[in-house]
């Protein structure tokens, strides 16, 4: 029914056939009855998105029946969603490609959506990869920014190229669905709406665990988490090479101490072994968005902005007042970071520890 | 066995710089290298070759110069090497460059049965990390990406048993060859090519393959075959405001730090709340 298609010569018309594609879509990923928050981000810009189109917001949640995952399809309503596919069998309990692509391309094929998103995670770009191949149509990973050209009402998906120094927009005209995948944190988290209300569409594919060659063995959770939640800090002091020496990494780390921060370090910091890489904010590290961000002794090279830049304040220190990152920070301070580091660990603790009233 | 590895030459992106007037990319003098996530994959195979024996054919699309990184991957070990050029490629997306790369595996197959493929993880200039999952699902290959270990691999069942990295903890999962794998970075280190390797890489002559060898079909490789399409590419704008300068009293560290810190509660009032309540609650 579905051949992928196979272009003769360059398109950029949608052909007739195409345009009974309708909805925005979201594929909701869920782990063991735990939503990814790269998920609620997308509802949140699928409803954006569906607005401007002047159509519904569809999220699909995929997984074994249980009481999670029943929540976790009324979440997708409160958060954005005005019908949830419920794609139920015991044999997606577990992630594993070829089900869940197998499972996907029929639900896609069936109810035709004209954009799918997903989280640019292990298992959002796993899946988007194959089932774009198998949809046979245009897929554009790790976007930066999603809108719609009003005039033939595609969608633009704006993503980095070479290394975060230039950002290019890509479309996919006359292919459906549009696909694009976006990381964590790239979108704000939309405000949770308990009244809106929603239908349940129930999907059961005709799975057969003998017909997947791919077993789960074993699910080794993380431990205490002994890994950096830079992702979800509120507060986040980060160093870069202004710091001189590795020794001064115990300054960044006192500071963060006093106000209950994460620690957050650049590329080249990481490079030369002052910290592991769960620590990286950037193109190559984490995206972040806490509600104030430090940034000591650090250029801003574009590497690293494009991972920091949507934090709600930006506190820059550093001793060139010609440095790039007093370009896009919002407050900034041209000073020694090894001397106000320790001044402002020792203010903010005196602050926090005395003064109750300031509040 | 019969491992194939894709890899891609990449320019180094940490040489790459825009032009300040005209905004535009200056890729002169920048060295071009094997994409760095390409080789936890390439080293990989390497290990599978040296523990159960392994034919490992190293496999690149690209502009004839990608010859380097071939012949680089055949110094380090890898057995045959082929390179699939044609202009008819130029300009492929992610879709149409694993419809190419496919046909090409396909090709080797036919005299040689494949049972591995390895892909990077993503490379560095594009990023996308779509093109180990498209060869996947074009091959009917079981998909096994961002893999931290290869615990098992028997050769007589053909089954396989690795490590994955998911989002929330690591998944063992077993299953069966033929497979294709990605690596996660960091999971082993690139080894030094032996004196012998370095001479044969030298001499070896390289298979160059065409579209027309391979047997894609035209529609469906380069621009034609890609579904997406670059509608601009600029530089990010620069915040309409610079940062405001914090200006202390005195130019000590103390002054400095004060006039921060009332700079921050004064642009986030609830900050300064949130902080205060931790403090008061003993956190």
């Amino acid at each position: 029914m579905s051949e992928p298609s196979k272009p003769q010569g360059r398109k950029f018309q949608l052909p007739e056939h195409l345009k009974v594609y309708k909805n925005v879509w979201v594929i909701v990923e869920q782990e063991r009855g735990i939503v990814h928050s790269v998920s609620l981000e997308l509802l949140g810009e699928a409803r954006k998105l569906a607005d401007k189109l002047g159509v519904e917001v569809g999220a699909v949640v995929l997984g074994a029946e249980s009481p999670d995952l029943n929540r976790i399809c009324g979440d997708a309503i409160s958060y954005g969603a005005d019908i949830v596919y419920k794609v139920t069998d015991p044999a997606l309990a577990d992630y594993r490609t070829d089900p869940y692509c197998r499972v996907m391309t029929d639900v896609v094929n069936t109810h035709k959506p004209e954009i799918v998103l997903l989280g640019a995670t292990t298992l959002g770009r796993d899946l988007a990869g194959a089932i774009a191949t198998t949809l046979a149509t245009g897929l554009t990973a790790d976007c930066t920014e999603l809108d719609i050209y009003a005039d033939n009402r595609s969608l633009a998906a704006t993503r980095p190229t070479f290394g975060g120094t230039l950002l290019c927009t890509i479309q996919t005209l006359a292919y459906r669905p549009q696909m694009a995948t976006v990381r964590p944190r790239v979108m704000a988290m939309p405000e949770r709406d308990d009244a809106r209300t929603g239908r349940v569409i129930e999907i059961q594919p005709d799975l057969r665990e003998e017909d997947i060659v791919t077993k789960v063995l074993n699910f080794i959770a993380d431990r205490e988490q002994n890994e950096a939640q830079l992702a979800f800090a509120d507060i986040i002091v980060s160093a870069g090479k202004g710091l001189g020496k590795v020794e001064n990494m115990k300054l960044v780390f006192d500071l963060a101490r006093v106000l209950g921060a994460e620690v957050g370090v650049t590329r080249p910091l990481v490079q030369a072994g002052w910290a592991t890489n769960d620590r990286q904010v950037g193109q190559t590290g984490k995206t972040v968005r806490p509600k104030l961000y430090i940034a000591a002794g650090i250029s801003g090279a574009i590497q690293h902005r494009v991972g920091m830049e949507k934090s709600d304040l930006i506190l820059a220190i550093n001793t060139d007042p010609n440095a790039t990152i007093f370009d896009f920070a919002h407050l900034g301070l041209v000073g020694d970071a090894l001397k106000i580091l320790p001044a402002l660990t020792d203010a903010f603790g005196r602050r926090l520890s005395v003064n109750r009233m300031a509040g | 066995m019969h491992i194939v590895v894709c890899i891609k030459q990449v320019p180094d992106s940490a040489q790459i710089r825009i032009h300040p007037v005209t905004n535009t990319i200056m890729r002169q003098g920048v060295p071009a290298i094997i994409n760095p996530f390409d080789l936890f994959s390439l080293e990989e195979a390497l290990r599978l070759k040296d523990k159960v024996g392994a034919r490992v054919t190293v496999l690149t699309m690209g502009p004839p110069m990608a010859e380097t990184s071939l012949r680089k991957a055949l110094s380090l070990g890898a057995d045959d090497a082929v390179l699939l050029t044609d202009r008819k490629f130029a300009g492929s997306d992610t879709l149409a460059t694993s419809y190419a790369l496919t046909s090409a595996i396909q090709k080797l197959a036919e005299e040689d049965p494949v049972d591995i493929v390895f892909c990077g993880k993503q490379t560095v200039d594009g990023d996308t990390a779509q093109v180990g999952p498209g060869i996947a699902t074009r091959l009917g290959f079981e998909q096994l990406t961002y893999i931290t270990k290869i615990e098992d691999l028997d050769i007589a069942s053909k089954e396989i048993v690795v490590q994955r990295r998911s989002e929330g903890g690591v998944q063992v999962l077993k299953t069966k060859l033929p497979c294709m794998i990605t690596m996660l970075e960091g999971t082993n280190t690139i080894r030094f090519g032996k004196m012998d390797d370095l001479f044969r890489a030298a001499r070896y002559e390289l298979k160059t393959w065409s579209r027309d060898f391979t047997g894609a079909e035209e529609g469906r490789v380069g621009l034609k075959g890609s579904p997406t399409v670059v509608s601009k590419v600029f530089v990010p704008k620069p915040r309409a405001e610079k940062a405001k300068m914090i200006v202390a009293d005195t130019d000590t560290p103390d002054a400095m730090a004060a006039a921060a810190i009332d700079a921050i509660f004064a642009a986030q009032p609830k900050l300064a709340g949130d902080l205060l309540a931790r403090a008061a609650a003993g956190l």
